[in-house]
């Protein structure tokens, strides 16, 4: 190999290697030893155009069907012209930082952010002769205007009084029975494996049977919440609640909804519940704002029921059902929502108001597809829900439970606490 | 394996299995060949991710070795189990010939000989015709468990059993994982793949693919049903044709004897393309009919 050669795949490996770092920069994990794939897999596969060229770093950077539009751009824009970028990179890597978001115009936009957004201050641009021809589009007039919620914080004694709450919250819903066993002494099956090694150890005549039972984990769970504006007053409690629910078992997947359906769950998995409810705040966009349960709820049997384990979920609605569309929408999807999960349960606010009875159409085509229908506007009535999810849905008081033109009666939700968490 | 398998090679021998693959596909299938990586492979369902492993078997000559993931599955039904009559048989026997140092017998029993071996185990065993290809389908539908099972197999192609120690293949296998992202893969599995999303097929490939797979329907059926089809996955339905329902179409349209799309036709097979009651309802009658007209519009004026 003669020196021109060797300069020159000098340079195409760190070519590479910046390509995989301007794909970090944008939010796709790149790690060293990508990097090193990249550049043998490249040697192994037989490169023949630039077409092949392409696939090739795809199968290696790309791992998330999210990620193929913003490779796609990287691609585009770094191997047209390596040079502008080779020396932005230096200068704008170790202070970016790109959050992950769903929204592909986003991710469009946090290409050419990452890209130009220091590139003008250090007026990189200038220095280049030639004029790049990407278009750094900030496209923030089709984003609705951020409307931040403001959530107040708690006083201490609220604060102590919902982690109380929250710490007795057990949800015991009757277990799912999984395919995988577990050592038990009064298990229904052998344990052949533990049975033959112990019978191996000891010199006893007789074998002592190991046995075994099938393993049950409790369901998962999904929260749809409604943050609309006549819900409020119960926002911040809800995502308390949300939270808590979060960090208490494994599958807990949760979402808000008003005008649109938003995804909260990798939110709220900060441990601090003060920095995830900020961030939530800054990421969702429709706060106070009307209420489309109906589309929503399409969105989410659209696109969810199908992602996550929502067959063998307990699904917890939280919304007062004042649909601000029309209701023909609503029902078939709250219907195929029953259809879809094993245990449905409605959280309704509104059942504060002792003469609540369901007149709203909105709620009138949503109750008769629910399994379960509850109070959830204080720290009472969330203790009180603690505690019916705490007893197994078979063992429930049917008094409990709301049946259509009962009036609903606050008094039978009796419960040591009894600070309102939001007075009204 | 011959030395490297290039992309041109990869596309030849795919076509020989009558699969139509776009170069993209034949590129990550070629490095996973090549540099011995398991190959992830994601899409919608009905795109052809499974058939990928089954034409490669057939390929290359490999036994092909499928391990259907299922939640719960565990290491007994998907690696190995022992033979526990066997064993017991084997205790048996030893204590009525007087064997009294149990050590012994248990050296013994937890032998290869006693081990009922599972696909995985399976898949590291190297027959005449080479390594064996080793399809994991579905992988989505088992939990997180097994998936972190899975790390040692896929990186090192080994796999430990407490009563033997680790047992590791003298070649690697191919080996293909699949998912339909019912829920996400985990990143340290997804690190040890090469990774390819398996898009819907543009039109020209879809028309290769009929004209490969349902040589009965006649060119002028295949372009319009691809025409209709590529229509329907615009519109907003729950869950669109994939290409094994385009498949499956053209073959009931050919038993029908239709030489051309028309609306009746169209509604009363509308069952092998749409699968959910609510879509079929939606494009049965008017909507069909709007498509067609779109279609044969489309149709007249390329001719």
């Amino acid at each position: 190999m003669n020196a021109e050669v060797c300069d020159a795949r000098g340079e195409f490996v760190s070519n590479v290697v910046h390509f995989g770092r301007l794909l970090r920069s944008a939010g796709i994990s790149v790690g060293t030893g990508r990097i090193l794939d990249a550049i043998r897999a490249i040697d192994a596969v037989g490169v023949e155009s630039r077409e092949d060229f392409y696939w090739t770093l795809h199968a290696v950077f790309v791992n998330h069907p999210r990620q193929r539009l913003i490779f796609d751009q990287a691609f585009q824009v770094f191997w047209r012209n390596p040079r502008i970028l080779e020396r932005a990179m230096s200068l704008v890597l170790p202070q970016i930082r790109a959050p992950m978001d769903d929204s592909s115009q986003e991710m469009a936009n946090r290409l050419s952010d990452v890209l130009f957004s220091n590139m003008k201050t250090n007026n990189i641009a200038q220095e280049q002769e030639t004029e790049t021809e990407i278009r750094a589009t900030l496209t923030y007039s089709d984003r609705e205007r951020l409307q931040t919620a403001d959530f107040d914080s708690m006083s201490k004694a609220e604060l102590e009084q919902v982690q109380k709450v929250i710490a007795k919250m057990r949800f015991a819903f009757k277990e799912l029975k999984t395919r995988r066993f577990q050592a038990h002494p009064q298990g229904d099956r052998l344990d052949m494996r533990k049975t033959i090694k112990k019978s191996l150890r000891g010199t006893a005549d007789t074998i002592s049977l190991s046995r075994m039972k099938r393993r049950s984990l409790p369901p998962p769970v999904v929260v749809l919440c409604d943050i609309s504006g006549s819900m409020s007053e119960y926002s911040r409690m809800l995502l308390h609640f949300s939270h808590a629910l979060m960090l208490s078992r494994a599958h807990v997947t949760c979402f808000v909804f008003g005008t649109r359906l938003t995804n909260i769950s990798r939110l709220l998995k900060t441990k601090d519940v003060d920095i995830a409810l900020s961030q939530v705040s800054d990421t969702v966009e429709d706060w106070f704002g009307g209420t489309r349960i109906g589309e929503c709820l399409e969105k989410f049997n659209r696109f969810w029921v199908r992602r996550l384990p929502v067959h063998s979920s307990v699904v917890l609605l939280v919304t007062d059902g004042l649909d601000r569309a029309e209701s023909g929408r609503l029902e078939p999807q709250i219907q195929l929502l029953h259809r879809s999960c094993r245990h449905l349960i409605w959280l309704n606010p509104l059942l504060r108001y002792h003469e609540f009875e369901p007149k709203v159409e909105g709620i009138r085509t949503m109750l008769p597809h629910v399994d379960e229908f509850r109070p959830v506007h204080n720290l009472e009535s969330l203790a009180s829900l603690a505690e019916a999810l705490t007893i197994r849905p078979w063992q429930q008081q049917k008094n409990d439970l709301y049946t259509p033109g009962r009036k609903w009666n606050l008094k039978n939700l009796s419960s040591s606490l009894s600070i309102p968490l939001i007075t009204q | 394996m011959s030395k490297s398998t290039s992309i041109s090679d990869t596309l030849n021998f795919l076509a020989s299995q009558n699969y139509v693959a776009d170069r993209s596909l034949a590129t990550a299938i070629s490095l996973a060949l090549n540099l011995n990586r398991p190959l992830l492979l994601e899409g919608e369902a009905g795109v052809g991710k499974t058939e990928v492993a089954k034409v490669l078997a057939g390929a290359l000559n490999r036994r092909l070795i499928r391990l259907q993931c299922y939640e719960g599955l565990d290491v007994s039904s998907a690696v190995y189990e022992w033979n526990y009559s066997r064993q017991m048989i084997e205790i048996r026997l030893a204590e009525s010939e007087g064997v009294q140092n149990r050590e012994q017998i248990a050296d013994d029993i937890y032998s290869k000989k006693f081990l009922v071996e599972r696909p995985l185990l399976q898949a590291l065993t190297v027959q005449d015709s080479g390594a064996p290809v080793l399809l994991i389908d579905e992988i989505d539908r088992a939990d997180e468990p097994f998936e972190a099972y899975l790390l040692e197999i896929l990186s090192d192609f080994q796999i430990t059993i407490p009563e033997i120690g680790t047992i590791t293949a003298e070649k690697p296998p191919i080996v293909i994982v699949t998912s339909n992202r019912t829920r996400e893969i985990h990143d340290a599995l997804k690190r040890r793949c090469f990774y390819y999303w398996v898009d819907y097929p543009t039109a020209e490939r879809e028309l290769e693919i009929l004209a490969v797979k349902a040589p009965q329907a006649s060119e002028n059926l295949a372009r319009q049903i691809v025409a209709f089809i590529q229509k329907l996955r615009e519109e907003d339905l729950y869950k669109v044709p994939g290409v094994a329902e385009t498949i499956d179409w053209a073959h009931a349209l050919v038993q029908l004897d239709a030489i051309s799309l028309d609306e009746s036709v169209v509604d009363d097979t509308l069952g092998t393309l749409l699968k959910y009651q609510d879509d079929i309802e939606k494009i049965r009658g008017h909507e069909a009919a709007r498509l067609l007209e779109h279609i044969q519009a489309g149709v007249s004026a390329i001719q």
